[in-house]
């Protein structure tokens, strides 16, 4: 067990590692000078040169990676260029919209696709099957940002239930808050809940056709106890691969809705930066993501060894 | 990851009957066949030419004259969503390829060699895995400047290690078969057996991952000429007119009506081939309760 | 009164008749033996009985079990039967055990399911059920997880989950085929105890006669849906009053007319190994200790003539399979040195390996996986001429395959079919045809019948001893059967726990042997003529 874990744990800080160089050497070769950008183009070469060295850009490759690395341990990201803000303060503020908005969707997702998979797998090949399965592969064919402007389309300008976007912040009450990001939870949930659901299903049913199934099954067991006491824990494993996936998706997934609905979030900023070239930002942001999504799929394979004892006897 | 793999023992006519009585592929494949035939005929024939702009029909809505109406250049959606079908097949087509091209040798390579070359592969295939694909998309094609070629470098990047994860997992429960090890006995290098053996024994693996990915690719395009990195105007994309919907939405919701349905008849009737071939080929997908 | 009654059952699944008019009966305490080629319907008799049958399965006539109509009974009637009142084995003790949960869950959870007793108290039941089907509290606490135990100890979980709550009727559906002699003669002695303790009636379902002849007191035989005879047990077997029974019995005991083997003694060896050892990195028990090598085949020598046939005998898991792999140089010794036809293979590359696997083919167990189901016949067949130094044209190359074929007494035509056009038998002729299409030397077979039924098994060990004496091809026969090993070699080595413990003239070392390791194999072989002459004597 101990063995697993410091394997899975090894192997993720040395893709964050990796990870971190491939970050760093990308906008290392991107044209464009930043203290250029910083300055404007009516600055002298003897100032460009001057803010170069105040921002450490002439020292050598290796230390300047160094430098950059040791500065997000320590979450000291350093300044935008645009903002003219500490980046921590800028990710901060972001991450409080779009962290609720992929936790809310993330949930919201797995509620619906957990019970519609295993609903349609108990009566497998019957209307209710097939019913609820067309459904999910019709909502694994619509884009989300689609769905989003439907949803606005009905919801904000028909209905006007909610508002067409922007965000009131936090501070505006919980309930306003929320509100707004009501339209863009469901839009990122729905999509990702029917890929789930579909999974669900299909690993349930895999899972039933196995031997042990029709051993629990001559022990007098009922189907119904036997689906939830033997297949669906054996079932977990593909279903918590697709949640780990989804994490990721969510939030990369993100930039699109809060486009969509002009939310104020991370996805917002990232994309800005990238068009402005405001490249400390999109690194620092871009390590954030990477960084998150290596740490959920170190959860979900922890997970694996909870869910299956086989693992943890493995090395 | 472990796979199973059952390989059917059936001649293509007996699949080819199955084929036609599995209602997911024959929908899946009329549906695909009807958008290739759409984006084709777009080369030779629209209702309009989507080039000119014909202010004094702005904004109209679906009429017999214009179908599915009419955006705020006066332009025909129809004759659009036609045109837009090239780029986003094309598109999805193309980056399908270079991940197909280079993720099933690199997969293949991976599990005919195993040791540390595999683990080597699959570490790569970690560090891609981490990069959330619609982001690094972004920035790929941000910083390489927006356009359709580059939409599909950034989509078909992101392919590779998909097809290299699918491609070894197929492998891997390929090769402890005994035919393998009859072929080993015969004298035959380990490339002869992945070329000759274990590539066809996964085909139809890697043929429903093709169509999954066919369909993630045109939901990807999408995305990317929605946020203005894909193809440039004044070539349509379903995308961009999605993205010209946006603020009109009040006056003209046709415009963001038909190019969504456009990409979701698209996905949806990719999605139903691929699962109709997976279905047809898995023995296991045999009725059991 | 019978217990379980079986009256002119039919059984449909789809559109393929599977039981026609079927009758069968087990009383209180009897033990019935069901018997059958593959694909005769005996699993299907025993899951219709617990009303387990696929989905599309249509079942027609009747089935009584103690009284309660089995084929009218309601789902809820019949969860409460199942596992309280019948109880059943299955093959495939691998998978027959959710991996997931712990063993002590898996037995208490019937006895919960129909006792309603408490946890502690089914757990305390479930410890009892252990300890009697030999998994003693140290060795094997409730807490064990399935990928814990052997295929042997795993069995005997499945049985103490049928039988924890003493059933009057179990099914037991080839309970010991997928193990080695040894441990099916342990579970078969299980199950006759239990049966015995608790006045169970017993279903045995087996394709091995001498199994059933051992174990059961009456015997259904069962062909293609239809019943062909049924009675007592000796007096059935004894007497083979009905064709297909003398059939039956006389495939069981076949042994191919052989000339006396070939002058041995004198001529240089073909194949030495010489103090070949093969070491798999072990399982790490902790992170600061080095892994333990596990050693599959420990020090073996040994030597065979040109033209001999040699057994190579042991329980599964006793390295026979590694050595096979190292002579045939798919598998590199850790030590030690092979030669064969005098030069060795052991370090070559593969280009180097050419001349020498043109002299060495392989027949493996698995009629249905050793094809792949993507070539014909003649691609496949053909396959080992790829190391031939001329490359034969595509006619010469369909004239080499065309008479193998013919040689293992299949049609010229068949090249043009694909594998799945085969039956079982005939596969495995494909995969005799495609070992001796370069004319080898030397063919290693490894358990080259024991996935076959009895009569096409008998046909294919024909073949074999045929094209011995024909060809002069000396075989390395790797099996845990030793009535194959009687049936087709002269030679026998007795491996165990990776080391050769016993070798010398088949006949000699099958009928004393000297070794614990083959005594116990002997003793555990089940042999149809010893069990039928004690049943007579039983009875008088």
């Amino acid at each position: 067990m101990t063995a697993y874990l410091l394997k899975r744990l090894a192997i993720s800080l040395a893709t964050l590692v990796l990870a971190s160089i491939v970050v760093f050497a990308v906008l290392e070769i991107l044209p464009g000078d930043p203290a250029r950008l910083m300055l404007g183009m009516n600055a002298s070469a003897d100032q460009v040169e001057l803010l170069r060295n105040q921002m450490g850009l002439n020292a050598p490759l290796l230390l300047r990676y160094l430098h950059w690395a040791g500065g997000l341990l320590s979450l000291d990201f350093g300044r935008s260029y645009t903002y003219s803000v500490p980046v921590i303060d800028l990710v901060r503020e972001r991450l409080a919209v779009s962290l609720p908005l992929a936790l809310i969707a993330l949930a919201l997702s797995t509620v619906i696709a957990i019970p519609v998979g295993l609903f349609s797998a108990s009566r497998r090949g019957r209307a209710g099957d097939t019913i609820s399965m067309g459904a999910a592969q019709l909502g694994v064919a619509v884009p989300n940002f689609w769905f989003a402007l439907m949803l606005i389309y009905v919801f904000a300008v028909w209905l006007r239930l909610v508002p067409a976007g922007g965000f009131p912040g936090w501070s505006a009450g919980i309930w306003p808050a929320l509100k707004s990001l009501l339209l863009p939870a469901v839009a990122l949930a729905l999509p990702q809940a029917a890929i789930l659901a579909r999974v669900t299903r299909s690993a349930l049913i895999e899972v039933l056709n196995e031997d042990y199934i029709r051993t629990a099954r001559a022990k007098g067991l009922p189907y119904r106890a036997v689906l939830w006491r033997h297949a669906l824990r054996n079932a977990m494993i593909p279903v918590l691969t697709i949640l780990g996936l989804q994490f990721a998706f969510l939030l990369a997934g993100t930039i699109i809705i809060e486009n969509v609905f002009y939310l104020p979030g991370l996805g917002r900023l990232v994309f800005q930066a990238i068009t402005q070239r405001d490249l400390i930002v999109v690194e620092s942001v871009v390590m954030l993501l990477v960084a998150a999504v290596i740490a959920v799929n170190l959860v979900v394979d922890l997970s694996y060894a909870v869910v299956d004892p086989r693992l943890r006897s493995r090395q | 990851m472990t796979l199973h793999i059952d390989i059917p023992e059936e001649t293509m006519s007996g699949i080819l009957a199955k084929a036609f009585r599995n209602t997911a592929f024959v929908t899946g494949f009329v549906i695909t066949v009807l958008i290739l035939a759409m984006a084709l005929v777009s080369y030779v024939w629209t209702p309009y030419d989507v080039t000119k702009l014909v202010i004094a029909d702005k904004t109209q809505g679906p009429s017999l004259a214009h179908w599915f109406g009419t955006d705020h250049f006066g332009r025909d959606i129809l004759s659009m969503i036609m045109v837009g079908a090239r780029n986003s097949i094309a598109v999805a087509l193309v980056a399908v390829g270079i991940g197909m091209g280079v993720g099933v040798p690199l997969g293949a390579f991976a599990a005919a060699r195993g040791g540390l070359i595999d683990e080597a592969l699959m570490r790569v295939n970690d560090l891609v895995f981490a990069f959330p694909a619609l982001l690094s998309a972004i920035m790929i094609t941000a910083i390489f400047g927006p356009g359709a070629v580059n939409a599909i470098i950034a989509i078909g990047i992101f392919n590779i290690p998909v097809f290299a994860r699918v491609a070894r997992a197929g492998a891997l429960a390929i090769w402890p078969r005994e035919f393998i090890l009859a072929a080993r006995a015969a004298g035959k290098s380990r490339t002869q057996i992945s070329i000759e053996h274990v590539l066809p024994n996964i085909a139809t693996l890697l043929l429903v991952q093709g169509t999954i990915q066919f369909a993630l690719g045109i939901l990807a395009e999408a995305g990317l000429s929605y946020l203005g990195l894909g193809a440039q105007p004044p070539m349509p994309s379903w995308g961009r007119m999605l993205f010209d919907a946006q603020t009109r939405m009040v006056v003209a919701p046709w415009m963001a009506i038909f190019p969504g349905m456009a990409i979701v008849i698209t996905v949806l009737g990719l999605n139903l081939l691929g699962d109709g071939i997976a279905d047809i080929l898995d023995p296991k997908s045999r009725r059991q309760r | 009164m019978s217990l379980l009654e079986i009256e002119n059952l039919s059984l449909t699944i789809g559109d393929t008749q599977i039981l026609k008019g079927m009758e069968l009966s087990v009383a209180p305490g009897e033990v019935m033996g069901l018997v059958g080629e593959s694909g005769s319907g005996k699993s299907m008799t025993a899951l219709t009985v617990m009303r387990l049958l696929p989905y599309a399965a249509r079942a027609s006539g009747r089935v009584s079990f103690d009284g309660i109509d089995i084929l009218a009974a309601t789902e809820d009637q019949m969860c409460a039967l199942r596992g309280d009142d019948v109880g059943m084995v299955f093959q495939e003790p691998m998978t027959a055990l959710n991996p997931v949960k712990t063993i002590g869950e898996q037995v208490a959870e019937g006895i919960r399911w129909h006792t309603k007793a408490t946890r502690a108290g089914a757990e305390e039941r479930a410890r009892r059920m252990l300890d009697r089907v030999g998994l003693p509290q140290a060795k094997f606490p409730l807490s064990r997880y399935p990928h814990e135990l052997s295929g042997g100890q795993r069995q005997r979980v499945v049985i103490a989950i049928a039988c924890a709550l003493k059933p009057k009727l179990l099914i037991a559906d080839e309970p010991t085929t997928a193990l080695d002699v040894v441990l099916q003669a342990q579970i078969l002695d299980l199950l006759r105890d239990l049966v015995a303790e608790s006045r169970m009636g017993l279903l045995l379902i087996s394709h091995d006669l001498a199994v059933v002849t051992e174990m059961a007191d009456r015997i259904t035989i069962l062909r293609r849906g239809e019943v062909m005879e049924a009675g007592d047990t000796a007096r059935t077997l004894s007497e083979q009053l009905h064709p297909y029974t003398r059939q039956l019995a006389q495939a069981s005991t076949h042994v191919p007319a052989r000339a006396r083997p070939h002058d041995t003694s004198q001529g240089k060896p073909l194949l030495q190994v010489e103090g070949v050892t093969r070491d798999y990195p072990g399982r790490r028990t902790s992170l600061f200790k080095r892994a333990v090598p596990i050693r599959a085949v420990d020090d073996v020598s040994l030597s065979m003539q040109p033209g001999q046939s040699v057994a190579l005998v042991g329980r599964s898991g006793c390295g026979k399979s590694t050595l096979a792999r190292m002579i045939l140089a798919l598998d590199k010794p850790s030590s030690g040195a092979i030669r064969f036809r005098g030069e060795t293979t052991t370090g070559k590359s593969e280009a180097e390996l050419k001349p020498a696997r043109r002299d060495m083919q392989v027949v493996f167990q698995d009629p249905y996986g050793s094809f792949d189901p993507r070539q014909k016949v003649e691609k496949l067949v053909a396959e080992p001429l790829h190391v031939l130094d001329k490359k034969p044209t595509r006619a010469e190359r369909r004239e080499m395959v065309a008479h193998a074929l013919h040689e293992v007494g299949l049609d010229q035509r068949d090249m043009d079919k694909y594998p799945h056009e085969f039956s079982g038998g005939q596969r495995q002729r494909l995969s005799i045809a495609r070992a001796i299409i370069t004319r080898p030397k030397l063919v290693v077979a490894d358990e080259p019948v024991s996935a076959l039924d009895v009569s096409i098994r008998a046909q294919i060990l024909d073949l074999f001893a045929e094209l011995n004496q024909k060809l002069g091809i000396a075989y390395l026969f790797i099996t845990h059967d030793l009535t194959v090993a009687r049936a087709i070699t002269d030679q026998v080595l007795v491996m165990h726990d990776g080391k050769i413990v016993e070798r010398g003239k088949t006949n000699e070392v099958l009928d004393h042997p000297q070794s614990e390791a083959a005594k116990a194999l002997v003793a555990a072989a089940p042999d149809l003529h010893r069990a039928i002459a004690r049943r007579m004597q039983e009875q008088g």
